[in-house]
């Protein structure tokens, strides 16, 4: 009897955990360890060929011409999570700061500065290439109307603004997410620390740097790795906005469009090679893993606990 | 612990007080405004002609002026692209739903060999980034026929969302008290008829959340439909977006009034639900 409802009880357990796992299993566990193992082989198109150990590795890293796109996009990614690091979340934070403070209104700017977020970065990508449009762009148009004609210029259509205008593109985006974090961070902060805090000093600066930051510590730890994360998986608002290529003449390209443009090919790289490409994307894998490990681990030694 | 917004602090000068949070708020105000503006000259461009954009870009239009919408209605493939969205998004939230529930409640409600171990499985998925992994996806749609088929996408959203709403999910039905599920089973309920009516009526409000935080993603996702769907007939909004942007490219008023469209259903519903949307959306980056 209890033997019989002990199986009976195993075979439930099984029906309800078995789906979810095989669908987890197929769909990202095979796809990811297989992506390592297609690294090591030459392909064919769709065709699989020889195993050829570390070579697709060795031409991406060290091989000319991929060796120089490779250092390009992976430049492009690093200075991406500086800006954003910046624009973002440390935008993201004075905001919050800000709302934490309840002033009337705070409602409505919490539901404006999320609005955004909820939009498709293809929305937001094609949005703000028309917004950049030389001739028909409000930035432009903005600019001729307040005197600063010399101000406009084709924003995404030379090298020294592109990057730097997908990278305002993608702040106004997402900037509120990390306000939204940071605030609810800010909201658990218990009352009597700041009681405390306002006894021993007027000085806004002092609260924040000494109360309030490393109180939301575990909000930042969490911003900073998504960030990051995103910052090196980086494809949508750039691929919409500059092409596949990273136009132009590559300053906008980075290692997300790169891995796609080896992967599946397009008119200008031709062929495609999934040898080539799935040893990209294990590098970045690799990178991104490694990278965002050590941020967690440092990041979480300098949370407290309240 | 009690919240702690709008203290009024207790021996600042009054003028004091009043100058920063003035500033706090012009930064607010001056902030609101970047993020709402875009939105604003997006849809009052969608009213407008070519000439007009160039002209008075940031004019209010003429809203009886919808001959840029009835050309994207009329000419694209843009109901299509919508309806798609719908089929897509729902099957996979449903099977995301239904799925995540199972696993959470095997692994909160029963003690079993293995569970610990599940629970790290599932939540291992949370971090990686599957688009690393689109290569061989690529080629398990094609051996499994499901290139150009909804199915590949339903699928990897599926399993995409699976980690999140495992993990937001067990947490929750941890937190639920046995006494009632300890009642029905002294009186005989079979285990599947304890979970159905009467612990999952209890869990809705951490579907919500769960939901909320994949119907978003999903719903606005480009990357998978690019390499998965090239049949013009089953594109999602997205992907479809990118067809008709190019068609219409130097039709400004109709290339706004297309991504007003597209933008519009979402824009609406988050104006409704804006709570549900902030808690759903952080839900993973806020313990």
């Amino acid at each position: 009897m209890a033997k019989l409802r002990m199986t009976g009880r195993g075979l439930w357990i099984t029906t309800l955990v078995a789906p979810p796992l095989a669908f987890v299993a197929l769909f990202i566990v095979y796809p990811i360890i297989a992506a390592f193992a297609y690294a090591f082989f030459d392909w064919q198109g769709l065709l699989r060929g020889e195993f050829v150990g570390f070579a697709n590795f060795h031409q991406v890293l060290f091989v000319e011409p991929y060796a120089s796109w490779t250092r390009n996009a992976f430049t492009h990614n690093i200075i991406v999570f500086f800006a954003l690091m910046v624009l973002q979340n440390g935008l993201g934070f004075l905001l919050a700061y800000g709302l934490w403070r309840g002033l009337p209104g705070a409602r409505f700017h919490r539901i404006a500065v999320f609005m955004p977020v909820v939009l498709s970065t293809i929305i937001v990508g094609y949005l703000w290439k028309l917004f950049y449009h030389p001739l028909f762009g409000p930035v432009n148009q903005v600019l001729r109307g307040i005197g600063l004609d010399q101000l406009a210029q084709p924003w995404l259509g030379q090298s020294s603004t592109a990057l730097w205008a997908l990278i305002i593109a993608n702040a106004w985006h997402l900037v509120g997410f990390p306000t939204l974090v940071f605030l609810a961070g800010m909201q658990r902060i218990p009352t009597e620390i700041l009681d405390a805090a306002r006894m021993e000093t007027e000085s806004e600066w002092v609260k924040i740097t000494q109360i309030v930051w490393p109180l939301v510590a575990p909000s930042a730890t969490i911003v900073f790795v998504l960030l990051f994360v995103g910052a090196f998986n980086w494809f949508e608002l750039p691929y919409i906005m500059a092409g596949l290529d990273g136009s132009p003449f590559g300053s906008t390209d980075v290692l997300g469009l790169y891995f796609y443009r080896t992967a599946f090919g397009n008119v200008s790289a031709g062929t495609q090679d999934f040898g080539l490409g799935s040893a990209l994307a294990v590098l970045i894998f690799i990178f991104i893993a490694a990278v965002a490990s050590v941020i967690t681990v440092r990041l979480r030694a300098r949370e407290i606990q309240v | 612990m009690t919240v702690a917004t709008a203290n009024p602090p207790q021996h600042n000068s009054l003028l004091g007080t009043l100058g920063r949070d003035g500033l706090i708020q012009i930064i607010l105000i001056a902030n609101t405004f970047i993020m709402l503006a875009p939105i604003v000259i997006m849809v009052f461009s969608a009213f407008k002609t070519n000439p007009e954009i160039f002209q008075s870009p940031f004019s209010i239009p003429d809203f009886t002026h919808v001959d840029n919408f009835v050309r994207i209605w009329t000419e694209t493939n843009f109901l299509r692209y919508l309806i798609n969205s719908f089929v897509v998004t729902g099957g996979a939230m449903a099977l995301v739903l239904t799925l995540g529930t199972m696993a959470a409640y095997a692994i909160a409600r029963y003690e079993f060999f293995g569970a610990s171990f599940i629970l790290l499985f599932f939540l291992a998925g949370l971090t990686l980034p599957l688009k690393l992994a689109i290569i061989p996806l690529f080629m398990l749609m094609r051996d499994l026929g499901l290139l150009n088929n909804q199915f590949s996408l339903i699928f990897v959203y599926t399993a995409m969302g699976l980690p999140t709403t495992v993990f937001i999910m067990t947490g929750f039905i941890r937190s639920l008290p046995n006494e009632l599920e300890d009642a029905a089973r002294m009186d005989g309920a079979s285990e599947a008829r304890i979970m159905w009516a009467i612990m999952l009526p209890l869990v809705r409000p951490a579907m919500v959340i769960a939901g909320i935080q994949n119907v978003v993603p999903i719903w606005n996702d480009f990357f998978f439909p690019l390499v998965f769907i090239q049949n013009d007939n089953l594109k999602t909004l997205p992907q479809g977006l990118t067809t008709f942007m190019g068609e219409y490219s130097t039709d400004y008023g109709v290339l706004y009034s297309g991504l007003t469209l597209s933008a519009l259903p979402i824009i609406i519903i988050y104006i409704l639900l804006s709570r549900q949307f902030i808690a759903g959306m952080t839900a993973g980056a806020i313990k």
